[in-house]
């Protein structure tokens, strides 16, 4: 097996390009290495993103945030401006794992797990938040919500890896939550997972939301009939009821070990009226 | 807390006993010097691996292993071929099949085959070069689905003669307890209910992996070391599945990450001693978390249908219990211990239970901390719940009227010494907890809990050494604090400080026989030996003083740590201590040693009391632990920080099994959560800080009054958990675990 470790995007492009077997990108590694000491994926050759400074950095872009593929949940948690704009996106990377987990998994490291029960990507959803994806035909910029395809398919192609996470400007009164549900209070796994970003305009109406979930279909969902349920609304109780329906109703679970689809289709309704009532709080209401 | 019983001051009046020094194995365990089962290596060593089963039942029509072996850096393979045939009893039969399967896979994660190779790479890759023809066939997992018409068969004609003709083929024995009229006790009830309760199997969760490291020359002499709760045991039972003497296969035991009773028996052991035997060259074995969970000891999951009849006073006329356990794919499910232990906490005229052992297509049961004992008092203590709250009346009021004193005829026989069941019940009434207010969509539930205790087999070896410290060798892995435990009771019996004690767990050839660590016992016996032993020593010391002072033996008497003259005829002396004495030891006749070897009796049973709160989520179902009191009787606690321990410990395995812990099988037969992630242990963050209440009503059978404590504390809890679940929910929840989306439909359904 052959470790590389690049220490400029192009490098690293140009390495995962010319690498002739299967190579991984490695940023923190919580499903890489993982899956490689259970068996169940023996690549070639590794490419640790990691020694690429860029990639180590939040910065401050268009009055938003441009996160690094390799910046981990635990550096998010300390970073003041982004915990301001975008606390719903930083709690939710810090649901994943453990502290330890927290000190290595990365935004785009969860997003390309393509798993339907990511904690960050229901609440990256629900920012708008948008991949940008390196690859040797140059970069392309794809909303979040389309990177997923199927359980651990995405729509990077041969030599494409995510480069960054771009979470658009927050602006005045707005705010974002996410919720999961889990039988344990951590080291768990989502059964369902919820989250709600909203504006609200002067007068408190709701002007903008947008509303995700998941774990209740193949990828992460973004529901737009579930946003229009809030949108116009100060967010009482008429809205918050057709909002829980909504999603209830948007849920297409299956029922596995984690949960019956009976339980993940009501609870998506519950989690979402109360990822609102946090979101809407935060936005000032 | 711990509270003095006045016997116990009145008797003894401790100076280490009774005191929380520091853990001898705290800095190693910190530190992460501790070497446990997977630390150790030996030059040219091996890495063995295992086949394991992908099916819940099939035959083994061939195994060809021909392509592993010629794989380079491949240095043998085993099957069941290879082990000698040789005239085993039923119970090491059933050991050896599970290790390396027969004629047929029994379960997912069935081992059948072996490799030692070079690397871990080599050896995974041997294992997928190794041929298998199966036969599947069809299999069952549910214990009440087994003993249905037309259930899948797993051994034919295994019936022991208790099981009565024409019953299901996979039911292998029938037990029956109690005594009196059970007709007749329920006619005298206000209130008869019938109710049935099921529990899921759930493994004991240690953190530690099994894992060994074996070695065997020509000569037949072997060595093994591996983590386990009983090396004596792994040296027997190895040395019979593999025709060695036991004389000459020794045993090292590791330091263990826990087992709670899953290292009571073997998995890889008999594996890499006969991968050493064909290799010559030392193998080691670890397992994955998976292979744990698929292969090793979980214990049995179980249906009981209950019946009892109550008065509206509270008082119990009459109770019945059917018990079935299922045990994996072998007999031995712990249901005989189920079916004597359900009603043990209460004094009733009339009291029956029959337990039957049935087998399906699941990992062999291997003994979890109380085995048996905690489904059966989910389901006794779930229906005296619902009585006593049915009638308006007090739980914990019920259960004192009906509690098991001295003098009580217990359900499976034996008539109780001194016992505190009714002092947990009343510490627990008169406790601050008991009365705190509730919240909505809380609930507080309160559950009895019983276990017998064991003795056994045990050696014990105490030596002076010329400096005047004192070493102790016994033969138990150090699973609760037990070197800790004996250094404390060799220094109170000597008169010397804790410090000055160092105890050792030995190998196999260091000590005669030791029963595993296992039923609680080794505090009790292992104590208790310790304190002969320390007595044989003093007794010598004596001796040796009475040389030197040229007196009587008898003249000479031993107290705080020295030998003083005694009695009218023994002169002036100024007292000699243990030091002095020991530094001329080799001028009054050699080295100074106590030795104990004994089959102890009067272990002392055990009894606690469990109060938890809980609180439900109406919308999801989640349940939320906010407090819990244990309250449990220690006879005396040796190092009262440990049996804290071991009650918090036991609480919070009973707190996941009551909640969330469960083995999953898919349609297919195959275990669908072989990991801890979808197998849900309790978090720390899961839980409130458990207190421990300590009570101390002495064990006449032990010098210092000590009864074990590690297992009655995970009995009562399953119960305890349901019953404030189902006050804080509104119904009664009579199946295990108690997962969100169960309660929720609970909820929603009611």
């Amino acid at each position: 097996m052959r470790y590389l470790a690049p220490t400029t995007l192009e490098d690293a492009v140009q390495m995962l390009a010319e690498d002739p077997g299967e190579c991984r990108v490695l940023a923190g590694g919580t499903d890489l290495l993982v899956r490689m000491r259970a068996g169940m994926t023996e690549p070639d050759s590794i490419l640790d993103i990691k020694r690429i400074d860029a990639l180590r950095e939040i910065t401050a872009e268009d009055g938003g945030w441009r996160i690094g593929a390799a910046v981990s949940g635990a550096v998010m948690n300390e970073h003041e401006g982004l915990c301001a704009d975008w606390p719903g996106v930083v709690e939710a990377a810090n649901l994943i794992g453990s502290t330890q987990i927290q000190g290595r998994c990365t935004l785009a490291g969860n997003l390309c797990n393509a798993s339907p029960a990511a904690d960050s990507v229901p609440a990256m959803v629900a920012a708008g938040a948008v991949a940008r994806i390196a690859g040797p035909n140059g970069t392309r910029d794809v909303p979040v919500e389309d990177v997923p395809l199927a359980p651990g398919k995405t729509c990077l192609e041969q030599g494409e890896f995510v480069a960054s996470i771009f979470l658009p400007r927050r602006g005045p009164r707005g705010g974002d939550a996410y919720l999961r549900f889990t039988p344990r209070t951590e080291m768990d796994i989502a059964v369902v997972g919820c989250a709600v970003s909203l504006t609200l305009d002067a007068d408190g109406i709701c002007t903008a939301a947008r509303v995700s979930l998941g774990a209740v279909a193949p990828t992460v969902i973004l529901v737009p009939q579930a946003a229009a349920t809030l949108e116009g609304t100060r967010l009482d109780e008429p809205a918050l009821n057709a909002l829980a329906r909504t999603c209830s109703e948007a849920a297409s679970p299956i029922a596995d070990k984690r949960g019956t689809v009976e339980f993940r289709t009501h609870v998506a309704g519950v989690l979402a009226r109360r990822a609102a009532k946090i979101a809407h709080e935060r936005a000032g209401g | 807390m711990a509270l003095d019983s006045k016997t116990t001051q009145d008797v003894m009046q401790f100076k280490v006993v009774g005191t929380r020094p520091l853990r001898p194995d705290g800095i190693d365990k910190v530190t992460g010097r501790a070497r446990f089962g997977a630390d150790i290596s030996a030059p040219g060593m091996l890495t063995g691996l295992v086949l394991r089963s992908p099916h819940a039942h099939a035959r083994i029509k061939s195994i060809d292993t021909s392509a592993a072996e010629a794989m380079e850096g491949v240095h043998a393979v085993v099957t069941r071929r290879d082990f000698p045939e040789r005239d085993l009893d039923e119970g090491t039969a059933d050991v050896l099949d599970n290790c390396m399967a027969g004629d047929k896979v029994l379960y997912d994660g069935h081992a059948l085959a072996a490799v030692a190779a070079s690397s871990t790479h080599i050896a995974r890759k041997a294992l997928k070069a190794i041929k298998v023809d199966y036969e599947p066939l069809d299999h069952v997992t549910d214990v009440d689905a087994a003993i249905q018409p037309g259930a899948p068969v797993l051994h034919q004609g295994r019936a022991n003669e208790s099981v009565p003709e024409g019953a299901s083929p996979n039911i292998m024995a029938r037990y029956e307890f109690g005594h009196g009229d059970i007709e007749a006790g329920l006619a005298q009830a206000d209130r008869v209910l019938e109710r049935s309760y099921k529990t899921e199997a759930t493994h004991q969760g240690y953190i530690e992996p099994h894992a060994c490291l074996a070695q065997m020359g020509p000569d037949g002499q072997a060595d093994l070391w591996c983590c386990t709760q009983g090396h004596y045991m792994v040296r027997n039972t190895c040395a019979e599945i593999l025709g060695l003497a036991q004389g000459q296969l020794r045993v090292t035991a590791s330091e263990i990450g826990g087992g709670f009773g899953g290292k009571t028996t073997v998995f890889l052991e008999p594996v890499a001693l006969m991968l050493a035997k064909k290799t010559q060259r030392p193998v080691k074995m670890v397992m994955s978390r998976s292979e744990v969970l698929r292969a090793t000891g979980p214990t049995a999951s179980s249906s009981v249908d209950m019946r009892i009849g109550m008065t509206k006073e509270g008082i119990i006329t009459g109770a019945f219990a059917e018990l079935r356990y299922q045990g994996g794919a072998y007999p031995g499910s712990p249901v005989d211990m189920g079916a004597m232990s359900a009603f043990a906490p209460y004094d009733l005229e009339h009291v029956k239970t029959i337990g039957w052992d049935i087998v399906t297509n699941r990992p062999k049961a291997a003994a979890y901390r109380a085995p048996g004992a905690p489904m059966a008092a989910f389901a006794v203590e779930s229906a005296i719940d619902e009585l006593a709250k049915g009638f308006g009346l007090d739980p914990l009021e019920v259960r004192l009227r009906n509690a098991a004193r001295e003098g009580t005829r217990a359900s499976y026989g034996p008539t109780y010494p001194a016992i505190g069941l009714e002092a947990t019940l009343r510490r627990a009434k008169d406790h601050p907890h008991w009365s705190a207010p509730l919240g909505p969509n809380q609930g507080r539930g309160v559950a009895c809990g019983f276990w017998f205790n064991f003795g056994g087999d045990t050696c014990v070896s105490l030596n002076v050494t010329p400096d005047g410290t004192v070493t102790v060798s016994e033969g138990n892995p150090d699973i609760g604090g037990s070197r800790a435990s004996m250094s404390m009771m060799a220094a109170e019996e000597l008169g010397i400080p804790y410090e000055k004690v160092r105890t050792i767990v030995a190998d196999t050839g260091s000590l005669g026989q030791n029963e595993v660590t296992d039923g609680s016992r080794v505090t009790f016996a292992v104590g208790l030996a310790t304190i002969k032993a320390a007595r044989a020593a003093k007794a010598e010391m004596c001796k040796r003083v009475a040389q030197v002072w040229g007196i009587d033996e008898d003249a000479v008497e031993w107290k705080d740590g020295a030998a003083h003259p005694a009695g009218p005829n023994a002169g002036t002396h100024p007292p000699m201590t243990l030091a002095e004495i020991a530094a001329i030891a080799s001028n009054t006749g050699g080295p100074i040693a106590g030795h104990c070897e004994a089959n102890p009796e009067g272990a002392g049973v055990s009894f606690a009391t469990h109060m938890v709160d809980t609180e439900v989520d109406p919308d999801t179902g989640a349940v939320k632990i906010l407090r819990y009191t244990v309250f449990q009787d220690a006879g005396k606690a040796v190092h009262p920080a440990y049996v804290e321990g071991q009650f918090q410990g036991g609480a919070t395995q009973g707190i996941g099994w009551a909640l969330n812990e469960a083995y999953i099988y898919g349609e297919d037969g195959l275990l669908q959560n072989a990991g801890f992630l979808d197998y849900r242990i309790p978090v720390a963050s899961d839980l409130p800080m458990i207190d421990a209440v300590i009570l101390e009503i002495p064990n006449p059978g032990h010098p210092y009054g000590v009864r074990g404590v590690g297992e009655t504390s995970i009995v009562p809890p399953l119960a305890a958990v349901a019953n404030a679940v189902s006050e804080a929910a509104g119904v009664r929840m009579a199946s295990l675990p108690m997962s969100p989306p169960k309660v929720l439909k609970a909820i929603r359904d009611s």
